[in-house]
């Protein structure tokens, strides 16, 4: 009950509860709901899953609270054996990883979980019967066999080192993958069965989900015993359902999250390898011009965007490697805000300001359509942003929002604010925004960016085993990406969450792109313990 | 009147079946015409599958996707595919909520039959002593209130007026829950779910009564300038007497046919109002299957809310020719 609402019915309770006592034994009053048991947790979630089922990308990070996977991440972004019992193990050759399983584990409806539940979730994942929607992440892998009951071993393409971050991938008992045909179809994704710290207990579609612990846990039994997650799309109406008291939990932007400093409430800022970039196309004879491209990454005041769309929070972004991934991080690659080195290449490259204020080159016009998703209100604000940094130095940008649907076939064609990332591995994110070889492949290097010294790099980054040759292959990838830039990016966002005071557990993290309250403060809820 | 009471009867039921034999064909129409603007839509459900993994799906996977949920398939081919399992009563699955449509209805119907139907009884009850009032005193205070909020709500969408509501009960005053069907984390008990109702249900009963509330006041206003009115006023009864025993049943008929007539204002109403208040009706599903072109879902509802209206003005005209024997039955 809110706490405004209890404070007004005080008076009638009182009275009530008199009355009863006059003609009855007394009654006590009726318990605070929200707040008092903190073992039960009431979240707010402005993203709903369409399914539960891990192989259309429920709890894609690992974080799924229902499912566990071979292994899980941590919060220093390395991977730890979860269903496993070893990390995974590389064969010399790097083509094949085999992992040994954990024993005794079993699924919520306590069926024993088991080497064919591994393999039946891989098989189903590469079958195309079963239209997996993760699929096109694993093009590494090519087959998953059982080597004996407690062992599988999974067979690569190619050597392929980042290879333990996809093993944190849900896994599902055999069963519920018997019948081929596509997962939508399947109810497991409405009725999920894992080997998760929670299992579910009520899913009210376009309402709230329910979670209970689940007691039989492998791990840790959670001390959170029941966790609520309501969907709300809106961010203000969250926010003000959390004001009411309703909520102990929900992630909300900067500027509202601010508004619930004190008062019980903490404000928790996540920094995020989720970037926001502008995609210049190659097959546009504007955007794909080399000069103008390294303009616009010296012409856009990132720092400015940050403090005046985002609060302040977030960080700047030049390439798709973090600052959350530091030692990947390569500094030569970073593009200062200089306007006046803008205009220089401009001029250089043969890009000169006519009366109207816009360059051109012969009859070239300097001007681009830059779409962005219509309803994100951020990367509208970018967007615009953006429009009005290439001005400055004589660039027209037209804007225009777009849905998805309406995006896609004009990818090619025209620039697009694009969102992603992932701060685990650089090769998770990089090497499909900007190989050649994914160029055009869906929303992956929508603009076809080529580079092939950018290519090489990236390449021998996921096939090198070495930790220090790797991050001296990721640091050259970005020097090569610098000297002749495919995008502009622009920024890193932090994610921002409100969590009420009452539990203790919570630990840092840097966050993936991801949607819903998988993750966030909540990552590692089942380690959570109630306070007083 | 005793002779005519069977062949009345009888019209009256022949009324119903007419009616209901030219339900089919509109029903039919309707369902043809939802997916063929849902083919011709930019919308492609291949999207909804995948959700956010679109963004890094390979071409040639989210192709072969296609393939396996039979979408590349001609929607002559889709539609007959359709046709063909509703035949079998299955009213297949719906892409939006994962789950059988026949299930996603049965779930959230009974939750807006019990809004709309509150909903609806509020604005009766609201329109009867409104409108009674305001023309019983025409002119009066009350009558120009009432015909002046009338005529502004008319204006108003629902879900404007939904809006306001939260702002004010849930936000300013904090007197009643803003959404959903109960508190987050509690089963859905009389008690909490009669205070989630109370604001929706009020916004829906308040934005269909201004038509309601000047129909009422205008028929009763023409009535009261009638003979057998004037005549009762006349044999020196009084004035309630006058105007609820003799006048309100004569403006009643009228009344009736437009509650019939309103029902396609109300289902509009209901998707509003059950969006804006997160109520897990059928309605505000709509939306959702619309959003998604979620086509097994979309239909059903379409032809859901054809029947919704088509009932309603069947049911309003059966009533109104019980009622008052002069009344055709366009037979």
């Amino acid at each position: 009950m809110k706490r405004r609402q209890v404070a007004l019915l005080l008076p009638a309770m009182i009275a009530s509860v008199a009355v009863a006592a006059a003609c009855t034994t007394p009654t006590a009053a009726p318990d605070r709901k929200a707040g008092t048991d903190r073992t039960a947790m009431t979240l707010a979630d402005g993203y709903e899953p369409e399914s539960l089922n891990p192989l259309l990308g429920y709890g894609e990070e690992g974080v799924s609270k229902l499912f566990d996977g071979l292994v899980e991440h941590q919060a220093d972004r390395s991977v730890r054996p979860l269903l496993a019992a070893d990390l995974p193990k590389p064969a010399p050759d790097g083509r094949s990883w085999t992992v040994k399983l954990r024993t005794g584990v079993k699924f919520h409806d306590a069926s024993p979980f088991n080497a064919e539940d591994v393999v039946a979730t891989y098989r189903a994942l590469l079958d195309p019967a079963y239209a997996s929607t993760v699929k096109s992440s694993f093009g590494m892998l090519t087959g998953v066999n059982q080597v004996d009951p407690e062992t599988v071993r999974f067979d690569l393409a190619y050597p392929y080192t980042p290879f333990a971050h996809k093993l944190v991938l849900g896994i599902l008992p055999n069963e519920a993958l018997a019948q081929p045909g596509p997962l939508a179809k399947n109810p497991f994704g409405a009725k999920p069965v894992g080997t998760g710290p929670y299992k579910l207990e009520e899913w009210r579609k376009g309402e709230k989900m329910v979670l209970a612990a689940n007691d039989g846990y492998f791990e840790k039994v959670p001390k959170v015993r029941k966790v609520t997650v309501v969907f709300a799309t809106d961010d203000n109406a969250r926010a003000q359902r959390m004001k009411t008291g309703e909520f102990d939990g929900t992630s909300l932007p900067p500027a509202l999250a601010k508004t619930f400093e004190g008062n019980g409430y903490r404000q928790i800022t996540h920094r995020s390898a989720d970037y926001r970039t502008v995609t210049m196309p190659m097959a546009n004879p504007v955007t794909a011009d080399k000069g103008l491209r390294l303009a616009l990454n010296h012409a856009v005041d990132r720092q400015g965007m940050i403090n005046a769309f985002l609060a302040g929070k977030g960080a700047p972004a030049s390439t798709p490697i973090p600052q959350a991934l530091p030692e990947f991080v390569e500094p030569a690659a970073q593009f200062r805000f200089d306007r006046a080195e803008a205009e220089r290449i401009l001029d250089q490259t043969g890009w000169a300001k006519r009366d109207n204020g816009i360059r051109a080159r012969g009859d070239l016009a300097a001007s681009f359509t830059l779409m962005y998703p219509v309803g994100d209100a951020v990367r509208k604000d970018l967007a615009q942003a953006f429009a009005s940094d290439a001005k400055a130095v004589g660039i027209e940008v037209k804007l225009e929002g777009l849905g998805w649907e309406a995006i896609e076939p004009r990818m090619g064609k025209d620039a697009l604010v694009l969102g992603g990332g992932n701060p685990f591995d650089p090769d998770l994110k990089s090497y499909p925004l900007l190989h050649s070889s994914f160029g055009g492949d869906g929303f992956n290097n929508p603009g076809r960016y080529s580079n092939p010294a950018v290519d090489r790099a990236l390449e021998a980054g996921r096939r090198e085993a070495d930790p220090a040759q790797r991050v001296a292959q990721y640091r050259e990838f970005q020097r090569a990406y610098a000297a002749d830039p495919g995008m502009v990016f622009l920024a890193f966002l932090d994610h921002t969450y409100v969590v009420r005071d009452g539990w203790s557990g919570y630990q840092e993290v840097v966050d993936p792109h991801t949607h819903g309250l998988t993750w966030g403060p909540w990552w590692n809820l089942q380690d959570w313990t109630p306070q007083g | 009147m005793s002779a005519g009471a069977p062949s009345r009867a009888r019209a009256i039921g022949l009324l119903a079946l007419r009616r209901l034999a030219f339900a089919v064909p509109v029903l039919l129409v309707v369902a043809v015409a939802v997916f063929l603007l849902g083919a011709a839509s930019p919308f492609d459900p291949v999207y909804q599958y995948y959700g956010v993994q679109i963004f890094s799906a390979s071409a040639e996977d989210v192709a072969r996707a296609r393939t396996e949920l039979g979408l590349d398939d001609s929607v002559f081919v889709q539609f007959g595919r359709w046709a063909g399992t509703l035949l079998t009563g299955d009213l297949g699955d719906s892409r939006s909520f994962r789950q059988p449509v026949a299930q996603v209805i049965a779930e959230r119907l009974p939750w807006t039959l019990l809004l709309v139907t509150v909903g609806l009884l509020l604005a009766v009850l609201i329109a009867m002593v409104l409108g009674v009032l305001a023309a019983w005193r025409q002119g009066g205070w009350l009558d120009r209130a009432v015909t002046a909020t009338g005529h502004a709500l008319e204006g108003i969408p629902p879900f404007v007026l939904g809006l306001v509501a939260v702002a004010v009960f849930t936000l300013g005053l904090g007197w009643l829950p803003g959404g959903g069907l109960t508190d987050a984390g509690e089963t859905a008990s009389f008690a909490q779910v009669a205070t989630h109702l109370v604001l929706p249900a009020v916004v829906l009963g308040v934005s269909q009564s201004p038509w309601l509330v000047l129909h009422i006041r205008q028929s009763l206003l023409t009535v009261l300038a009638e003979d057998h009115v004037t005549g009762a006023r006349a044999r020196g009864l009084g004035e309630p007497m006058v105007v609820l025993r003799h006048a309100l049943p004569t403006a009643l008929l009228p009344f009736v046919t437009l509650l019939g007539a309103r029902v396609p204002e109300l289902v509009t109403g209901a998707v509003l109002v059950e969006e804006v208040f997160s109520w897990p009706g059928v309605a505000g599903a709509v939306v959702k299957s619309a959003l998604a072109v979620d086509f097994p879902l979309l239909v059903a509802l379409s032809l859901l809310a054809t029947a919704a209206v088509l009932a309603g003005s069947l049911l309003a005209d059966v009533a109104a020719a019980l009622l008052d024997p002069r009344v055709a039955t366009d037979g």
